[in-house]
């Protein structure tokens, strides 16, 4: 080796490598672990079911070998494949299977008999499938060899490979896809028509002097608070075939599109309304006033500065609603008769049929146009920034009697239209048998009679919807936490948002099923807690994860940046600032999304649906299967159960939000 | 440029010392090798345009940025690599980042609370520093309650609480209106005088900084222009820019011709000794306040009389800045500032003519830039 004696280059000094502070470790490891909490519960279980989606069954004849004993010597050995190609015995059809195929092998044989004392001898060519004697699995190339008794119970099991015949099936079955073509139907109108119903009632909310607003507020929230199918059964009463006014629908029925469109755009309407409210009221005041000054009408101001500022939150409300509806299982499952939705076939797939991979291909169709719609409404979010600057001016409505007369009216009709379908859920809950026993008593809420798990399902529902509020908020908060006030771990943290947006995207049904793929896996360490209401809660924190993720982290980003810079330098630990300051200052927020959670949790029907268990059935279920089962009385009392459970949670939670703001928000007190 | 100034009252131990700091942020380089003393008990001032790299530098000291390359040493300590929770300082933000749910007594404490602090001797040192900012009533309430600058001392107290070694400033005074700003000026420099806290003070305000600091560090695209006193900045601004950026400056492009004179146009001007080669681009400044008018009747002096005819003026309450020109200075416009007798003695107005005298001593020669 020779000597170098090269000077030093001066230009290129040693780089710092920063120590990594006892907090900074701290907070990596909480935000690795509900990282890894939501890789898990969703990444993983995705990926187990897109792989579900692709892997194929099918008998491989061309695998077995059968030999036969007859007189002195074995015949020689013969394929199941050309025994077929003789016999025909098993159509092309039945070659393709599920996961759990079996093929009896006596069929190759036309002159079988158990009782006959001819011997055969079974063998596979190579590995890649099995056979089953009884219950006991053979997968070895060896000859077997049988009485006719005990051939009998040979099964052959079927081969798996990877590829796209599950998808070759779906698109080659019209009644399959068919139902992308309605999804996207009834989604795009009920988009159409939610997000203009709710633009004219948050209109007259924001621009009007109407009286009642606080009351139209509070009534156009109530659809959150029931689950999606609840309006369904309202519908069944009033238009089903023995609907209280079936005259008004001429002859057209209520079980099919018309329904799902009634009933979505009632439990859509108040997700739309918060999104284009909030974009009405940052309207800026000096624009309408420059808009007077100029002498512009009312029509022209509407359209060059109402529709403009406020399209943004159109777009989104737009893309809420549609990603909402494509997603929805339980209305089209209790009113869509046999308009097929892609939600619905997930369920008749997999629960009706039992075939998980076509449940999978759909699951991946249903998938992509929520992700799109998720994508595009992220997208348009983004563009969204600052529309109000610190001048602008809120908006001040001035009395104008016909303007207001007009907007209390349609608001009215909105209002009945609301309470119209909760009231009739109501009446048919109390009506004792409709429509011959009008009494009213409170036979229907003897749950204990009927399918559905009875009373206990519905404390099952409070205890999901307990654990999922107080588990979920304790987990968003502080992953959000940790994100956010995390100095480095540039890629961490953006890996970690990836995340925590990915929820939102995917539909419950799919998360479901996806479940059962992951977790329902005899090889999963995780095993043991399917059917349990682990998974229940688990599954639900996940599903509703993105939003109060984000509620989160707006709230932490109102904190001042410079906290976390003033505690350190004071030498004091992260989370004495965390719970000393920054919890309490974002406790509202806390709040806000612990009841989030907890409404949801009651109302949820998709995600669950395929992970309870005898022990862990929802009052959201029971309605669903009650409802099935043409207990539609009990279905309404049950759901109207949530309902009133999910208004004292809200009141509940107004008031402790009122306490603790005397008790710890003394200071926004100026 | 490191030598301690000569205005420099305390004894000159260096307490940071900082070499070769370079932070990068991807491809952009925000600090380029800046090497810097600050010594022991003095309030120096990190002064530059947004964007300069200042508060960058700043946060490196406090290793909430941590620099790409270079060291910094704290009383001895090298602490380049350390987090901000193993060094020794306080820091008072723009925002002032008071925690909004706890009371001003409680935000104080903040720091103090620990193991081996009693309940009695945490009261007694918040007390101790809300007498010291001047708020000993002002402790039960909550930061929203009072004035900005209340709150900007508060947060000062707070970052004293402990004692710190180091008081770093981030812009502290820009939130606050002009009279507030002028009077807690005088208050946080009377403060660190008798606290003898060193202290690194981050503005973009020059007039702060020349109140208050004891050197004035000027930078200027990631590197430090000139390190000095506020009276070496101001009278002998090492660079164009620091020229440009303190204070009002006249300046006049012309070439080199001997080891003390420029010509400009047609006029031979003597100025300071500059050691450039002849016929180089150079830049002439002069402050408007050290243009002389010369009376009729003066002994005048042999260098640099220029008749000027004055184009504009404008009243500024305490003085005149008289604008003039001259055919032999081509285009350009000198300023002047003249005191209200002057004009009234001398009976200056616009078009009339008046004879003026750039002092050779206070004729600053610049290389130009982009020739």
């Amino acid at each position: 080796m020779s000597h170098t004696t090269t000077l030093p280059d001066t230009d290129t000094a040693p780089l710092i490598r920063p120590k990594t502070s006892r907090d900074d470790k701290i907070k990596a490891v909480f935000m690795a672990v509900i990282g890894l909490y939501l890789v898990i519960t969703l990444a993983l279980p995705l990926y187990a079911m897109l792989s579900k989606s692709f892997s194929t069954y099918s008998f491989d004849l061309s695998n077995f070998e059968f030999q036969v004993y007859k007189i002195d010597s074995w015949s020689e050995p013969v394929t199941a494949l050309s025994l077929n190609q003789k016999l025909n015995v098993v159509t092309p059809a039945e070659l393709s299977t599920s996961s759990d195929g079996r093929l009896g092998v006596t069929a190759f044989f036309p002159d079988f008999s158990f009782r006959s004392i001819t011997r055969y001898k079974i063998r596979q060519i190579n590995l890649d499938s099995s056979f089953l004697v009884g219950s006991e699995r053979i997968a070895d190339t060896e000859w077997h060899e049988f009485s006719s008794n005990d051939f009998r119970r040979v099964v052959l099991r079927p081969s798996s490979s990877t590829g796209l015949d599950n998808y070759k099936i779906y698109f080659s079955t019209p009644s399959l896809f068919k139902s992308i073509e309605n999804s996207l139907f009834i989604a795009f109108v009920v988009m159409i028509i939610t997000v203009s119903m709710a633009f004219g009632f948050a209109y007259a909310l924001n621009r009007s002097t109407m009286r009642f607003k606080g009351v139209f507020r509070l009534i156009a929230m109530a659809p959150i608070l029931v689950p999606s199918l609840l309006p369904g059964i309202a519908l069944v009463y009033l238009f089903g075939n023995q609907g209280m006014i079936k005259g008004l629908l001429m002859g057209q029925s209520i079980y099919g599109p018309i329904g799902i469109i009634i009933g979505s755009i009632f439990f859509t309407f108040p997700h739309a309304l918060i999104i284009i409210s909030t974009a009405l009221s940052i309207s800026d005041g000096r624009l309408y006033e420059a808009a007077i000054s100029l002498r512009a009408s009312r029509w022209k101001t509407f359209w060059t500065v109402t529709i403009p500022a406020a399209r943004y939150g159109l777009f989104s409300a737009a893309f809420v609603v549609f990603n909402l509806v494509i997603t929805d299982f339980g209305l089209p499952k209790v009113i869509g008769g046999q308009y097929n939705m892609l939600a619905v076939d997930i369920y008749k797939q997999v629960i009706g049929q039992q075939n998980f991979e076509m449940g999978a291909v759909v699951s991946v169709v249903l998938l992509l146009p929520a992700m799109f719609a998720f994508s595009i409404d992220r997208y348009v979010q983004k563009k969204q920034v600052a529309q109000l600057s610190a001048q602008s001016v809120p908006y001040e409505p001035k009395p104008h009697k016909r303007f207001d007369l007009i907007c209390l009216f349609y608001s009215l009709l909105v209002a009945v239209f609301i309470m119209g379908l909760i009231g009739v859920c109501q009446y048919a809950a109390l009506i004792k048998f409709w429509p011959y026993d009008l009494s009213l008593g409170l036979s229907n809420y003897n749950f204990e009679v009927m399918d559905g798990g009875g009373w206990g399902s519905y404390f099952n529902s409070i205890k999901l919807a307990f654990f999922t509020a107080i588990a979920g908020t304790l987990m968003v908060f502080i992953g959000a936490y940790m994100v956010e006030k995390t100095n480095g771990l540039t890629t961490a943290r953006s890996a970690f948002q990836f995340l925590a947006m990915m929820p939102m995207a995917v539909p419950g049904m799919v998360l479901g099923l996806a479940y059962i793929f992951f977790f329902n896996n005899p090889a999963n360490p995780l095993n043991s807690i399917y059917a349990t209401m682990g998974i229940l809660v688990i599954c639900t924190v996940t599903h509703f994860y993105t939003v109060s993720h984000l509620t989160a982290v707006t709230a932490l980003k109102q904190m001042d940046r410079e906290f976390e810079s003033v505690a350190s330098s004071l030498k004091q630990p992260f989370y004495k600032l965390l719970f000393k300051v920054t919890f309490p200052v974002c406790l509202p927020a806390t709040l806000d999304i612990s009841i989030y959670l907890f409404v949801n949790a009651m109302t949820t029907v998709s995600a669950v649906i395929f992970l309870y268990s005898p022990d862990t059935t929802l009052a959201s279920i029971a309605v669903l299967n009650m409802d099935d089962a043409g207990d539609v009385a009990p279905a309404a009392a049950m759901g109207m159960m949530i309902f009133y459970t999910n208004v004292a949670a809200r009141l509940i939670h107004i008031f402790i939000t009122r306490k603790l703001m005397i008790k710890t928000q003394a200071w926004r007190v100026r | 440029m490191n030598e301690p100034s000569p205005s420099h009252s305390q004894d000159a131990t260096v307490f940071l010392q900082i070499d070769n700091l370079t932070k990068k942020f991807g491809t952009f380089t925000a600090l380029d090798k800046v090497s810097l003393d600050v010594y022991q008990g003095e309030l120096i001032c990190f002064l530059g345009p947004s964007g300069c790299g200042k508060t960058t530098f700043l946060r490196a000291i406090a290793g909430l940025d941590i620099q790409t390359s270079g060291t910094v040493i704290q009383a001895g300590e090298d602490i380049s690599a350390l987090p901000p929770s193993e060094r020794d300082f306080g820091i008072v933000f723009q925002s002032y980042a008071l925690f909004p749910n706890l009371t001003v007594e409680k935000n104080i404490s903040f720091g103090l609370e620990n193991e081996k602090t009693s309940r009695s001797d945490i009261n007694h040192r918040v007390q101790e520093l809300l007498e010291m900012v001047g708020l000993s009533d002002q402790g039960k309430k909550f930061p929203t309650q009072l004035s900005g600058g209340q709150q900007q001392r508060i947060a000062l107290a707070r970052a004293l609480a402990t004692s710190p070694g180091l008081l770093l400033l981030d812009e502290p005074l820009s939130a606050l209106d002009a009279k507030v700003r002028g009077y807690l000026r005088h208050e946080m420099k009377a403060l660190q005088r008798s606290l003898g806290v060193t202290t690194v003070m981050v503005t973009h305000d020059q007039e702060e900084a020349l109140t208050m600091a004891d050197r004035i560090v000027v930078m200027n695209d990631g590197v430090i222009e000139q390190v000095g006193t506020p009276t070496e900045i101001y009278r002998e601004p090492g660079t164009l820019f620091v020229a440009d950026f303190i204070g009002a400056m006249n300046q006049i492009n012309g070439r080199t011709t001997g080891s003390n004179q420029v010509v400009v146009g047609e006029t031979t001007f003597t100025t300071q000794k500059h050691d450039l080669e002849a016929n180089i681009p150079v830049v002439v400044a002069i402050r408007p306040e050290d243009i002389v008018p010369v009376e009729e009747g003066e002994s005048s002096p042999e260098d640099n009389i220029l008749d000027m005819t004055v184009e504009d003026m404008e009243f500024l309450g305490s003085f005149w800045r008289v604008s003039m020109s001259n055919p032999l200075l081509g285009k350009a416009l000198l300023n002047a500032d003249m005191s209200v007798n002057a004009i009234q003695r001398l009976h200056i107005d616009i078009r009339t003519t008046i004879t003026v005298e750039l002092p050779v001593d206070r004729l600053c020669v610049f290389l130009a830039e982009n020739e």
